[in-house]
């Protein structure tokens, strides 16, 4: 026993000193969402970000999920660690409606596109709130096991059809996305979707539809669930986020095909916490990372689309396979045929009632 | 066990293997999850499944880079660091803190005895999830979320319990007149302390310890909320990220974990022998 | 007169009264004792007990309203909610002065979310009129926020926000039970069945956890004899198979299950291999509840192993020799003698198991898809998901409550000054 408290004891001496001698150079403490979209991060931003800047040493936090929560909590402490959070549009417009992040000025903070177009034009739409710098769009879409159907699924309505493609589907446990399909495969015109979906008979009617598929539905709560449950053969289709399909079906080379088909589109980008201690440094690398080139570069690594009309005709061939990455853009015109936008201001209005509704029946 | 007395009936006989074999059964049950873990940490593809070519023992389905990635990454050994900092300081304060705790409890004439005893457990018995978010929200108040410190000691009060328990444990049935014995022989309540109460209580000591050291070290749900990326240990580093991949790094990270804690217990069965043959119980 | 005395009362050598002397021992004997629980007490009660007295605080606290609108608040008291007519003039200007104060402080959608808890819509309501009560100047103030938005001359948004302008709430803790406060009529209505969660849930998990304790007082059962009657030297050995488990990490072991239990998993593969089911028929034993209850139970099981096994080691084995000598059937000398033996561990660890069950987290959210998840998952989805931190501390204290009633059933049972570690 002494022995083996001798060598704890020295364990964590080294470690302390070994903790100590790391703080030299700024450190920039940037919260994403880890695997494969950190790493994406890591080669497009990062990485060149401080090869250019030996000063600057960007630590990855991949504790993005709980985000919201976190930074509550920090900025009450006013102990704010975080330099820079990466969030989806939803939780962005929340954090700026508590006053968590920064305000930004898009066009004097921001990187101007190669022609000169200010940088609230390039972003266009898509900058959703003040805080706001999106980065990606992304989409919560479909791939299906191309050797457990008897023929390719093109709709989101054949998620619904349980007769032509028996199996179960993994679909998120949340109403974001559900309820919407469900509507569509119900009948609902797409443009009348949210108008429906407000009142109490159309949430009912939504949760009638999923209600034709319960018994086949595996929920999943985190976006690595589905690539393993399609690798395990556990679904034959499930949603997720579009870019953890990509590298399921180009990296892993699994028999998964994308059903693009009502994708719903969101997007992801970066805020700036309030009472960050290095906020100089981090508008600084905030400028060099949102530029043109760097979200083209970031396709090479996922595939994402740019959040920048300017990045678009950039992108090119993926990192390592050397596939052309355009065509499995979400935003790819052949892929983008159907699609819905979160509407954000509906689901900051609905998301705790449509919540709570889908979680009783979820319960029946 | 192997010889069964002759005067058994049959049927009496064959329940004794019957019980042998469902407990066997048991055992395997307990164990056999564990040693799934292993194979699959080898993995080429980063899934939890077996692949046909693993079950084929075919190389090609196997790969040691889930190793390479936990031994190579930034993240992990940060995870590492911390996991052996937060379980040391964090044991350090338990067990202290309980031992003498333990000690004033099992002493003659204690007030309030079993309210002050449940109030000291409580931290067991609490729900994780509401000990998570109660000291989630107090601790981001006065400035320890996101803390070592505050990792640390809530860690601490997870591990008081046991060492509570374990230490009180030892001392029922203490004879409070070996105290006296020795007292009155002359010896100063210190080396009545070293002497007598030291090697009694120590295995209970022990074990309370590396109940403490064990539950910080694989505590999840309230690192996840108290701590941060500083803080994070490695259950915190096998949970974070889920959203984008499960990586079987975690499973490389389990098996080293599962050969840890074998040496832990084998270290502590040996000590317990060791401490058997000073007392002279002789092993039946 | 004094020599009388000292023949009735003993004297110390000293010449104090023994009673006396003896007291005063006790009360420095009482004094030791405490201040050596006194450092951990404090460390508790600081590290601890506070948090949790905190949270339980948070649950009722509804001061944002009061904070954020207290002119309204307080002009909004004289308006009667009852009269079936919009509050007067002074109540919109006073809204509106609260609103354009609460903007320039970046308040004003916290209090939407706040009141969005109670009806839907406020969020957009209050976001929507941060954005347009920079416009509004001069009266009439309330021609002017209702132009903004027509909400603002219905009767109910005023309603609910005279209803929920106390500086306490039930509000959370009637969700937390399925209830909602009728903001017209201030009555407490129940949800409709379709719309109930929490009863289900709080249930739901009583149900799965009792099954679980059960399961492992089954399995549990026999290994402990095993280990208890078998030569220590063996015993010492096996019990490592107990203990292995036991400290290795839950995730792990719930990882495993899942690599275990999946329709292309290991237990239907040896299924198929074997041929008791067919290819087609791969059984679905996780992301249900089936999932849930065998890996809690195995994840569970050496907390009811150890307890039932301290317990059974001080049994001694010369009482069934002698039922068994005496003439009764092993079985029944088993029942009879062995049995009542070893309730105080059954009990013990029963209820610690039922107990680490109830506010189980982790491993349901993971293998329990929608009929296997528990209440701590909500409550964990409220504290960091959806930020309802109020229901969620609500969800909280009554799953707290429920445990502690466990565990006073638990000390009357078995007492906790028994509770064995192994």
């Amino acid at each position: 026993m002494k022995n083996f408290m001798r060598a704890m004891m020295a364990g964590a001496v080294m470690a302390v000193i070994g903790f100590a001698g790391q703080a030299m150079a700024t450190e920039l403490v940037v919260v994403s969402w880890g695997g494969a979209y950190t790493a994406s991060q890591q080669g497009a931003y990062h990485a060149p970000y401080m090869k250019k800047n030996p000063g600057i040493k960007i630590i990855n936090d991949d504790s993005a999920g709980t985000a919201v929560a976190k930074l509550r909590a920090m900025a009450q402490a006013g102990n704010v660690t975080w330099d820079l959070i990466d969030v989806v549009a939803a939780d962005a417009m929340r954090l700026c409606d508590e006053g968590l992040v920064e305000v930004i000025n898009h066009d004097s903070d921001l990187a101007a596109a190669p022609d000169g177009t200010p940088a609230s034009k390039d972003f266009g739409d898509l900058i959703v709130s003040e805080c706001f710098v999106p980065q990606i769009v992304y989409s919560t879409t479909f791939g299906y096991r191309t050797d457990k159907v008897s023929k390719p699924m093109t709709s989101i309505c054949d998620v619904f059809d349980t007769n032509t493609f028996p199996g179960k589907r993994s679909l998120q446990k949340s109403p974001l996305g559900n309820m919407e399909w469900a509507l569509i495969c119900d009948g609902v015109a797409p443009a009348k979707i949210y108008d429906v979906l407000g009142t109490s008979a159309g949430a009912d009617r939504a949760l009638a539809k999923l209600d034709s598929i319960k018994s086949d539905v595996v929920w999943w709560t985190a976006g690595a669930q589905t690539p393993q449950l399609l690798a395990d053969g556990e679904v034959v289709v499930g949603s997720t986020y579009n870019g953890r399909l990509f590298s399921l079906i180009a990296e892993e080379k699994q028999p998964v095909a994308m059903l693009w088909d009502w994708q719903v589109f969101d997007l992801d980008g970066w805020v700036v916490p309030k009472g960050t201690k290095n906020k100089a440094e981090v508008m600084k690398f905030l400028k060099f990372a949102t530029d043109t080139q760097r979200l083209a570069d970031q396709s090479k690594f996922i595939s994402y689309g740019p959040a920048r009309a300017s990045s678009a005709p950039l992108v090119g061939k993926h990192g390592k396979l050397g596939i052309d990455m355009a065509p499995h853009m979400p935003t790819d015109p052949n892929n983008a045929k159907t699609t819905i936008l979160t509407n954000y201001e509906f689901w900051a209005d609905n998301k705790d009632d449509l919540d709570a509704k889908f979680n009783a029946w979820l319960l029946k | 066990m192997s010889s069964l007395p002759s005067y058994l009936s049959l049927p009496e006989r064959i329940w004794h293997y019957v019980f042998l074999g469902i407990c066997a059964a048991i055992l395997f049950f307990l164990i056999f999850p564990l040693l799934v873990i292993a194979p699959l940490s080898f993995n080429a593809v980063p899934f939890f499944t077996f692949t046909k070519e693993m079950l084929a023992f075919d190389p090609a389905g196997f790969s040691l880079k889930w190793y390479e990635e936990f031994f190579t990454s930034l993240n992990w050994q940060g995870a590492v660091r911390n996991s052996i900092i937060i379980a040391f300081f964090a044991t350090i304060i338990s067990t202290s803190l309980g031992t003498l705790a333990a000690l004033g409890l099992s002493r003659p004439h204690m007030p309030y005895r079993t309210l002050l005893m449940s109030l000291l457990i409580s931290p067991m018995i609490v729900p994780l999830i509401i000990s998570a978010a109660g000291m989630f929200f107090f601790y981001s108040r006065i400035g320890l979320q996101g803390t070592h410190l505050g990792v640390i000691l809530a860690h601490a009060v997870l591990g008081t319990p046991f060492v509570v328990i374990t230490v009180t444990a030892t001392l029922t049935g203490f004879d409070n007149n070996l105290i006296r014995a020795s007292q009155s022989l002359g010896a100063t309540p210190t080396t009545t302390f070293f002497k007598v109460i030291v090697p009694l209580i120590t295995p209970g000591v022990i074990s309370g310890a590396l109940f403490a050291f064990v539950t910080s070290f694989d505590e999840v749900v309230v690192v996840l909320f108290v701590g941060s990326y500083k803080q994070r240990t490695i259950p915190w580093q096998m949970f974070s990220g889920i959203r984008e991949q499960i990586s079987p790094t975690i499973l490389s990270a389990a098996t080293l974990l599962i050969l840890i804690t074998i040496a832990l217990l084998t270290t502590l069965e040996l000590l317990r022998r060791r401490t058997e043959r000073i007392r002279g119980v002789t092993p039946s | 007169m004094n020599t009388a005395q000292a023949n009735t009362v003993l004297l110390t050598a000293d010449g104090t009264p023994l009673k006396v002397s003896l007291a005063r021992a006790q009360r420095r004997s009482k004094i030791i004792a405490f201040s050596m629980v006194a450092p951990l007490l404090i460390f508790i009660t600081i590290a601890f007990l506070v948090p949790i007295t905190d949270m339980l605080l948070l649950s009722g606290n509804n001061e944002i309203v009061q904070r954020i609108l207290p002119k309204t608040v307080e002009v909004l008291q004289s308006w009667d909610e009852t009269s079936g007519e919009l509050p007067d003039e002074i109540v919109f200007a006073a809204m509106v002065d609260d609103i354009k104060k609460a903007k320039a402080a970046r308040e004003h959608t916290k209090i939407g979310q706040r009141l969005n808890y109670e009806s839907s819509g406020f969020s957009s309501l209050f976001r929507k009129a941060g954005r347009k009560v920079k416009k509004i100047k001069k009266p009439p103030y309330k021609e002017a926020l209702i132009k903004s938005d027509k909400r603002w001359g219905k009767i109910e948004t005023w309603q609910v926000v005279k209803q929920f302008s106390g500086q306490f709430t039930d509000g959370y803790y009637l969700a937390a039970i399925d209830f909602k406060r009728n903001p017209s009529t201030g009555n407490i209505d129940s949800l409709p069945s379709k719309d109930s969660i929490y009863l289900k849930l709080f249930l739901r998990t009583m149900l799965l956890s009792t099954l679980i304790t059960f399961l492992t007082f089954i399995i549990g059962f026999p290994i402990s004899y095993l280990l208890a009657t078998i030569p220590t030297r063996i015993s010492n050995t096996l019990i490592i198979f107990v203990l292995l488990p036991f400290w290795t990490s839950l995730l792990v072991r719930t990882t495993s299950w899942i690599a275990l239990l999946q329709q292309e998993g290991v237990i239907n593969d040896f299924l198929i291999l074997v041929g008791l089911i067919g290819e087609d028929g791969r059984l679905a034993m996780i992301h249900n509840a089936t999932g849930t209850v065998v890996a809690m139970t195995h994840i569970l099981l050496p907390f009811m192993i150890l307890p039932m096994f301290s317990v059974m080691k001080t049994i001694p084995p010369s009482f069934m020799r002698a039922a068994i000598s005496l003439g009764a059937h092993p079985w029944r000398a088993f029942w009879r003698i062995y049995f009542p033996n070893t309730v105080a561990g059954i009990g013990a660890g029963s209820i610690l198991v039922f107990i680490i069950a109830i506010g189980y987290y982790i491993t349901p959210a993971l293998v329990g898809g929608s009929s296997g998840t528990f209440i701590s998952n909500r409550i964990a989805y409220h504290i960091s998901q959806s930020l309802n931190w109020g229901l969620g501390s609500a969800l909280g204290v009554i799953l707290l409550g429920i445990v502690l009633a466990f565990f006073v059933l638990y000390d009357r049972i078995v007492g906790i000054d028994n509770m064995k570690l192994g």
